[in-house]
């Protein structure tokens, strides 16, 4: 009965104690799990969504950096006002680039990467390789070097490549100044940036072409599917609208972060004529040249939505409604 | 089925109907490699022959001649270009490691973790991935001096460790490690830390790789913190000496340096890629955006 009695109660202190250890264990796991992710919720807190939100806030200030922001006039839209009404720059030369430039080279951008990664599934593994990698080189360069590229290419003396030939073939008689003139910089502004845009979505869409099942387009022609256009557009593009959409929003944000190829391919800013200045080289312009730092954040807010509305449309294409 | 053509999709051996995409393809390629390869061939063209007319593509007599001078150039202020370029080696091997452990760490608190904010966090990081950080640059460099980083070698690398598409990729890529291999792990004794770096890290080799060739290719070609978070001339890195050598000397003569210096800076791109191509494709295929 004794020795029962003190199995029983053995029993229980077990039990007692297992339970308390999974506390302590849930504890320890909740602390450790905060531990993973406080780096990178600091760092992106401070680096991402801070930045975004003093961007917002100052749009509404006046600000030169030397004295403390002030709440700017007309309920503090004062910057925007000006923005859409006074600021002759902005209205005749930058908006319409950034809108010309960003419309070809994301959105076309996006479509070449997908016609060329699509073509690139059509054949075998290795040629694939090397060809992936021949596509995607220009997109690892970087700014920098592609400016000293197409500065050397677009070179606006007759020892530049594109102008020599042209010389040679009788079509000009006079070296033509691409970079400096204004005349040529935007065209060849999107041309450089389509030129270097099968990145990391190319990559992604490539990958997503690849892994649709097969069974799917052998089924897909019994139910009377006739040719590869119907193909893409019935079981490719459904299948990997995932990889679509990633590739999309990687479209999107590469063709605005390219923005300073204008200035790296003339060499200053504003570029020549405003030809092929854009909204970043205009936040640059005023905040960095001028210190009208309100302003500039203005700009920056105004740019932010611009790319938040691409994106949107994206995830309306390829998004998955829930 | 002679009308069937769907398996024609990553083919395994030559078919004719393939040539049509050779004869597009190959043109393409080469299209895209010319102007990399032409200042490539720049680097190695001697004074002569950069100033010929008309050019010539290819070189006659390669010489070294335009790295000699490169190495011998120093920037106005009398800084030598091996300290930029070991400026950039150094900054960029410590944000490419600290970047790998972070985004490895969040991964995997993201994917294998339970806890409230979770799916919150990943939406957040999901916006961001559309982040143009460009577009806040100056609130950016508020931020950075007003926590004091301005004109220190830290404001090369903590700006840019938070890196919402490596997180991205890498989570999506550690949902695929069965938990149970996981659970398994902790029955045995094992810390996080532990089933992080010992099961976790070598089973998502290939996202890390992926991440780390973004990160590479951000902070190697980057000129922004050396533009505006840093003054000091003995902190900048090589992409921005570039820069300073392009503007300054623009005649036939500065040509074949920059093209010296942009070979320098395309080489390790370019080797890294190729060795971790493989990897690339592998994280890829989970990259989709549900």
């Amino acid at each position: 009965m004794n020795a029962k009695s003190l199995k029983r109660k053995e029993q229980l202190s077990k039990v007692m104690s297992d339970s308390l250890d999974h506390l302590r264990r849930l504890k320890t796991d909740k602390n450790s799990t905060i531990l993973l992710l406080a780096p990178y919720v600091l760092l992106f807190t401070m680096f991402i969504i801070i930045p975004v939100v003093v961007a917002i806030t100052l749009s509404f200030t006046y600000f030169n950096v030397i004295e403390m922001p002030k709440f700017a006039e007309f309920y503090g839209f004062y910057n925007y006002i000006m923005i859409l009404t006074q600021d002759e720059v902005f209205l005749r030369y930058v908006l319409p680039n950034t809108l010309k430039y960003a419309i070809i080279t994301g959105p076309g951008g996006y479509l070449l990467s997908f016609i060329m990664a699509w073509m690139l599934s059509q054949i075998q593994a290795t040629p694939r390789k090397i060809l992936a990698l021949a596509l995607y080189t220009p997109s690892m360069l970087g700014g920098v070097f592609i400016g000293v590229i197409f500065r050397t290419i677009f070179s606006g003396d007759k020892s530049g490549y594109i102008n020599s030939i042209l010389l040679n073939m009788g079509l000009i008689s006079t070296p033509l100044d691409f970079l400096q003139s204004g005349d040529y910089l935007m065209n060849i502004m999107i041309f450089v940036t389509l030129w270097s845009s099968m990145g990391i979505g190319f990559l992604s869409m490539l990958a997503g072409i690849l892994n649709v099942n097969k069974e799917m387009y052998e089924a897909a022609y019994i139910d009377g599917i006739k040719n590869r256009l119907q193909e893409i557009f019935y079981i490719t593009i459904p299948s990997m609208k995932p990889q679509m959409l990633f590739g999309a929003v990687m479209a999107i944000v590469g063709a605005f972060n390219a923005g300073g190829i204008g200035v790296a391919l003339a060499g200053s800013n504003p570029t020549p004529q405003y030809a092929g200045q854009l909204i970043v080289n205009h936040i640059d312009d005023y905040g960095f040249i001028r210190y009208e730092m309100g302003y500039a954040a203005a700009l920056s807010v105004i740019l932010l939505a611009i790319i938040l509305l691409f994106s949107r449309v994206a995830y309306m294409l390829f998004g998955e409604k829930d | 089925m002679a009308s069937f053509l769907g398996t024609q999709i990553n083919p395994k051996r030559f078919h004719r109907s393939q040539l049509k995409f050779y004869i597009l393809l190959v043109p393409i390629g080469l299209f895209m490699l010319m102007p990399v390869l032409y200042v490539v061939l720049q680097a190695f063209k001697p004074l002569s022959e950069l100033f010929l007319f008309p050019p010539r593509f290819f070189v006659t007599n390669p010489t070294l001649e335009n790295f000699a001078r490169l190495f011998r150039t120093a920037s106005g202020t009398g800084v030598p270009m091996t300290r930029y370029l070991f400026n950039s080696i150094i900054i960029t091997v410590l944000t490419i490691g600290l970047t790998l452990l972070i985004t490895l760490a969040t991964g995997y608190a993201l994917s294998k973790k339970r806890f409230k904010a979770k799916k919150t966090l990943f939406k957040i990081n999901q916006t961001a991935l559309m982040f143009v950080a460009t577009a806040v640059a100056i609130p950016r460099y508020l931020v950075v001096s007003t926590l004091g980083l301005t004109n220190t070698f830290a404001a090369h690398v903590i700006p840019y460790l938070a890196m919402p598409v490596g997180l991205f990729l890498v989570k999506q890529f550690i949902d695929q490690v069965p938990d149970e291999l996981i659970e398994a792990a902790k029955i045995d004794g094992a810390n996080d830390w532990h089933i992080l770096l010992k099961i976790v890290g070598p089973l998502v080799k290939p996202a890390l790789a992926t991440v780390a060739i973004l990160s590479f290719q951000m902070i190697w070609n980057s000129t922004e913190s050396s533009n505006i978070y840093v003054i000091d001339e003995t902190k900048k890195t090589f992409a921005f000496y570039m820069t300073t050598l392009t503007s300054a000397s623009s005649g036939p003569a500065g040509v074949g340096i920059s093209a010296a210096a942009g070979l320098i800076m395309f080489l390790p791109n370019l080797l890294i890629f190729i060795i971790m191509q493989g990897n690339v494709m592998d994280t890829m295929s989970h990259s989709g955006i549900k």
